[in-house]
Parts: structure tokens; sequence; C-alpha cells
């Protein structure tokens, strides 16, 4: 009986697991064939865009918007709405942006309590039945600015809160203008929810302000969806939408690419950091921010307490030393025990005792993750200076450019491999930096050898061209092919690394010496 | 638009000069954009009855659009203190939603604030000050408008 239940209790269990798996796998899958076919549609822009012919594993779908086309976007949404619930579209607005536009969700919740959600997103129930108008009322006192003359123009919504136009006007001029409102305006009254709806403001403000008011709703609209960012670069006034999901950013880096030329992480907007994911980078610059300098002065001047790791700085004296975290005493030069050393305080003899070398080999050890990190700090950080440094030749290369033009008798259209060549380095350079705070996470494999035989690779094909950037105007001309050809060696370089790292992650099969949280 | 806000300056003080609620008294307000009020406790050992504390208002000329701003001050001659509160910092800065912009509706007038704030402190039960109080007040130079405080205890 035992043993029968036992078997059936897990074969149960096991049912079930295996039923979680399928339907994740199946999920997974739906994915893949969604995403092949996105990719089939798209094919040809991407084609344009980037070297690559076909939309790689570390490639994104994402699409790129104008203000216009949110406008628009939104405008569709509401108008698709509106006609469903059959609400004023300006009542759809405030209700759409209650609800974070999740059409579903307002929907039902539309059905379900309609009043309560109507109450709770700032809306009564008549605003069709009463359009918005300026009202003069007999013996009315505004209760903020206390005018009380005959005639006064007055306006109030459905809540009754009644003000006087210029009172409601320069109130509604200091939220939007003052304090950057826009989806949230509520009535002036004291503890009235009421949201100022689109056509009220438009009775009551002036168009250089609905304007801005317009302008702050777009903006709510894109902070609110969250397929839809701005475009983190300077006055850059597009917005990208991409359907990476956060729960998905350990598996996918989703570099995208704004019409301004920006490249950017939709997932961090941060600057584009392949093959990194979001975790690790913030992690690294973390690391950075803490340890950088630090960590060189630490490594070049410091020693540390055999006992308890504190880091010392010897600032003169003898070689006796005594720990001021937990009082062990040592010797500075062999770092072992002090009670072995009698009374040579200025001299150690005693290098080769078992307690100073077991003392030295801790420390080496503890210093070697300190060097680990430098090393990958350095190369890091020399990358993205030498992207400095090939963003001025950039500058320089568009004077070569009009120069080769002229000396060599080249076309436009000739000589603009050198401007292909200049961007491919740039590209390059900003994948090998974060190739280096990648690897630094990385647990030590199999897998990591091959990543690093890429890294060494497109490493090496990207100084190669580098290099041919220091020649002179003269020389360019006869360089062409040759350049040509490595630009595009670099290209596929970058491609073959970013390719194999991004199926490793959504595959999820590499090892990290830290947690991905 | 300061003539929106003079006027309603003006009939506001019209009114406080006639009737006051018990424990709130008009100091001065020799100049329009700054008055200063007194304000005592009823009924909370916290406070003695006989005590009374100084409110200082500030108005912008976007009043009452924009909050006023309201500080408890600290004097030597006649003697106030700023009263103890787990809202109110020792330098006088009340954090009460009401003097934020979200919280503050342009139908408030200073009748109404030092109402609310006569209630905030009789209703209090902890002789307190907020947590963080010396590094505050050691290290704010902003002005009380411009502080973000996070009203996240509404129960005192």
């Amino acid at each position: 009986m035992d043993s029968d239940d036992e078997g059936g209790f897990n074969s149960a269990a096991s049912s079930i697991e295996l039923d979680e798996e399928m339907s994740s796998s199946v999920d997974f899958d739906s994915d893949v064939e969604l995403d092949d076919y996105q990719e089939d549609e798209t094919a040809f822009e991407a084609t344009a865009k980037d070297l690559a012919p076909r939309r790689k594993a570390y490639e994104v779908e994402y699409r790129v918007y104008s203000p216009k086309d949110i406008q628009a976007q939104q405008d569709d949404q509401v108008a698709e709405v509106a006609n469903l619930l059959e609400q004023p579209p300006e009542a759809t607005a405030i209700l759409l942006r209650h609800v974070r536009w999740n059409k579903e969700r307002l929907i039902e919740q539309y059905m379900d309590a309609q009043e309560e959600l109507l109450d709770k997103a700032g809306l009564g129930q008549d605003i069709s039945k009463n359009p918005p108008r300026l009202q003069v009322i007999d013996g009315f006192c505004c209760d903020i600015c206390c005018e009380d003359t005959p005639g006064l123009e007055s306006f109030a919504m459905n809540c009754g809160h009644r003000f006087c136009v210029d009172c409601y006007r320069q109130y509604l001029v200091q939220k939007i203008k003052g304090e950057g409102e826009a989806a949230r305006i509520k009535c002036p009254g004291d503890g009235c929810n009421k949201i100022i709806d689109a056509k009220s403001l438009d009775l009551l403000v002036p168009t250089e302000l609905t304007e801005r008011y317009n302008e702050l709703l777009m903006r709510t609209y894109v902070d609110d969806k969250e397929n839809l960012k701005w475009c983190p670069a300077p006055n850059c006034v597009y917005a990208v939408e991409c359907g990476v999901k956060k729960r998905d950013l350990n598996k996918i880096v989703p570099s995208v690419h704004c019409d301004c030329k920006h490249a950017f992480c939709f997932g961090c907007t941060l600057a584009d950091h392949q093959p990194c994911p979001c975790v690790l980078v913030k992690k690294w610059l973390k690391k950075c921010e803490d340890d950088s300098e630090t960590a060189n002065w630490i490594s070049a001047n410091t020693k540390e307490c055999p006992k308890c790791h504190s880091t010392i700085e010897k600032n003169g004296g003898c070689n006796h030393m005594t720990c001021r975290k937990c009082k062990n005493e040592f010797c500075w030069m062999c770092m072992g025990v002090w009670s072995e050393h009698g009374t040579s305080w200025y001299n150690c003899n005693r290098f080769e005792e078992k307690s100073g070398s077991d003392a030295r080999d801790a420390q080496a050890k503890s210093r070697q993750s300190l060097e680990r990190y430098l090393h990958y700090y350095n190369r890091y950080a020399n990358h993205e200076q030498s992207a400095k440094l090939d963003k001025d030749i950039f500058h320089k290369t568009e004077k070569k450019m009009t120069l080769l033009q002229s000396s060599s008798g080249m076309s436009w259209i000739e000589v603009q491999f050198l401007e292909a060549a200049s961007q491919a380095l740039q590209q390059c350079r900003q994948t090998l930096k974060w190739t280096y705070a990648f690897a630094y996470y990385l647990a030590r494999n199999n897998q990591t050898a091959i990543f690093e035989d890429n890294q060494k690779d497109l490493e090496m094909a990207v100084e190669n061209l580098s290099e041919m950037f220091e020649k002179s105007t003269d020389q360019l001309a006869g360089l062409k092919v040759e350049m040509m050809d490595k630009t595009t060696y670099c290209m596929r370089r970058r491609v073959i690394l970013l390719d194999d790292t991004a199926k490793n992650l959504k595959e999820q099969t590499w090892e990290f010496i830290v947690d991905m949280v | 638009m300061a003539g929106m806000s003079s006027k309603r300056l003006q009939k506001e003080l019209a009114k406080i000069q006639g009737t006051l609620p018990p424990g709130i008294s008009l100091v001065s307000a020799d100049n329009l954009r700054e008055w200063q009020m007194d304000l005592t406790v009823p009924d909370n050992p916290i406070y003695p009855p006989n005590e009374p504390y100084r409110l200082r208002f500030q108005f912008s000329p976007n009043y009452p659009i924009e909050a006023p701003e309201c500080v408890f001050l600290a004097l030597p001659n006649p003697e106030r203190k700023v009263p103890i509160h787990p809202h109110i910092y020792s330098n006088g800065i009340i954090c009460l939603d009401l003097l934020d912009a979200q919280g503050w509706s342009p139908v408030h007038n200073v009748e109404s604030i030092c109402i609310s704030l006569q209630s905030m402190l009789a209703s209090n039960t902890k002789a307190e000050r907020p947590p963080g109080d010396a590094e505050f007040v050691a290290t704010n130079r902003r002005r009380p408008r411009d502080i973000n405080f996070l009203y996240h205890d509404p129960s005192v």
C-alpha cells in the first residue's frame, strides 16, 4: 500500500512538473514563432538599417515613432475605445489614462462597475449631456478671489465647484506651466477629485498653453506604456516601441537605434551595451564608481591584515604593525605574527618561516581578485578612451573626405568608405568595451574560452582598422579596397561575437559568478 | 495677477480681524504679504494650554493659486517655541500635504490652515520630532515649497 501510494504520488508530481515544462516551452516556442513572423515582415527594413543581412539573435524588433505618430496612435486608441464604451473622446481619454492605457482592463472594469470606475477616474456620468460652458450666475461670489461683481463669468465641471473664469484659468496655467501637470489636473475645489478634460481646458486656457498641455499628455502616454520609451539622446523627440519585457532582460539585450542615430538599450535606456545584460551593466558601473582609482591605489600602496583582511597603509615607523581593527600584531615585511620576531624591529630576517608564508599566500589570493578586476577594468576603460579618440578621428575624417575628393579626383560617393569605416570602429569599440564588463562576471569554462577567442578576433580587427586611419590623406586613396575589406571584416567579427553571446544568453547557458538580480 | 491676490488677502484679513475660532489669533499683518498668527492647542497634555505657537505666512503674488509658505517661528521675546510633533521639524518647517502643491486647493485660506494645524497638534500623541530631524535642519537650504515630503503616515 505504502509503496503504491508513494508511487502514485511521485508520478503525479512528475507529471505536473512535466506539464509546467511543456507549457513553458510552448510559450517560448510561440514567442519564437512570433519573432520569426515579424522578422520576415521587416527583413527588408532591417537589411537597410544594419550591415547584417538578416535579423540575428542579438537584434530585436522595434519601431521608432515621431511625436506625430504618437499623437495619432493615442487618438486611434481613444477613438476605438470611445466607440465601444459610447463615451465622448475627452472622457475616454481620461479613462484610458486612469488605467494606464490598458484597454482590456478598462473595458472589463467598465462593464463590471461603471459608476465606481467613472468616479475613481475623476469623471461624472453626464459629461456628454452637459458640454462645458461659461456661465453668468446672479449673486455668484468666487471662493478664490472673492470677486462678486455682477456679470462675472464663471465655470464649473459637473462636480459643481464654481469659480470665476480668471481664477480657473490662472489655476490651470499654474498647473500646466508651473508644475508640468497634464493628465491629472483636478478641480480647484478642496478635496475634489474631478479631472479636467481636454474640452473644458480648450474653453479656458489660451492656445499656446493647450499645445504645452498636449505635449505633456503625450509624455505621460509614453511614460505610461511599458512598450514605449523616449529616446534618451539630448533634444531627441522620438520614442521607440519595443516588445521586450522587463522579466526577459536577463535573456536578451534589447539594443535599439533611434532615427536620431543614437543607439541605446531599451531595457535600461543607457547607451548600447551589447553583449552585456542590463543587470551586469548596473553592477559593473556601480563597481567602477566605487572602485576604479581607489582600487589602483590600494593595489600599489597597501597590504591587508593577515587576520581580518582590513586594508592597511604603512605610513612610516617600524615593521611591527598592530591592526587597528582586530589588534593583530604582525610584521609588515613577512606578514608573519610578531611574537615570533623578538626585537628586530627594523629588520625582518624571518622570511622563510611558515606563519609568514601562509599569511602571504592568503594575501596573494585576495590581491588576485583585485588584480582580476583591474585587468578587466583597464581594458574596458581603454576602449572607452579609444572610442573617444576615434570620435575625434571621425570629425577629422570628414575633412579627409573633402581633401581626398579634391586631391585624387574621387567623387563624393567614392570616399564614403571612410565614413563607413569610422562608424564601424565606433560601434565595435562600444561592443568591445562591454565584452570586458561581461567577461568579468563570467565563470571560467569552455564557453568562456570561445567567447575570449571571439573577443580577441574582434579586438585585432578593430586595432588593424584603427591603425589605417593614421595614414596620410594621399595614401588613403590607395588603401580604399583594403580599408573596405577591413571594415567588413570588423563588422563580421562583431556580428559573430554578438550572435554567439545572444544565443547563449537566450538559452541561459552562460555561467556567471554573481546572481543575476 | 497681483491684483487678484491682494484683493483676496484684503478680504481674508477683514474677515480674520472680525472673528476667529478659539485659540487662533492674528498677531500682525502690517505687510499684506507676510502675516503672523498665534495658535494655542486645547486639551492635549503635550502642549501647555497657555503656551501659544507663532506661525508665519508668506504669500507669493500667485496666492491663492499657489499655497502660502507657512512655518512655525522660534522667538525670544515674547518666547515662542516650535511645537514638538512628528511632522514638524525643529526649524519650524511643517510637513503637511495641505501646504504642498499636490494637496493645496485655492479654496483653502489662512484660517483653514490654522484650524488644520490646530487639530493636527490637538490629536498628536507623540512628543517627538520627525525621523532625521537633526540632519534635515542642519542641511536643508531649500524653501519649504520646494521640498518633496513623503506623506507616508496619515495617522498623525
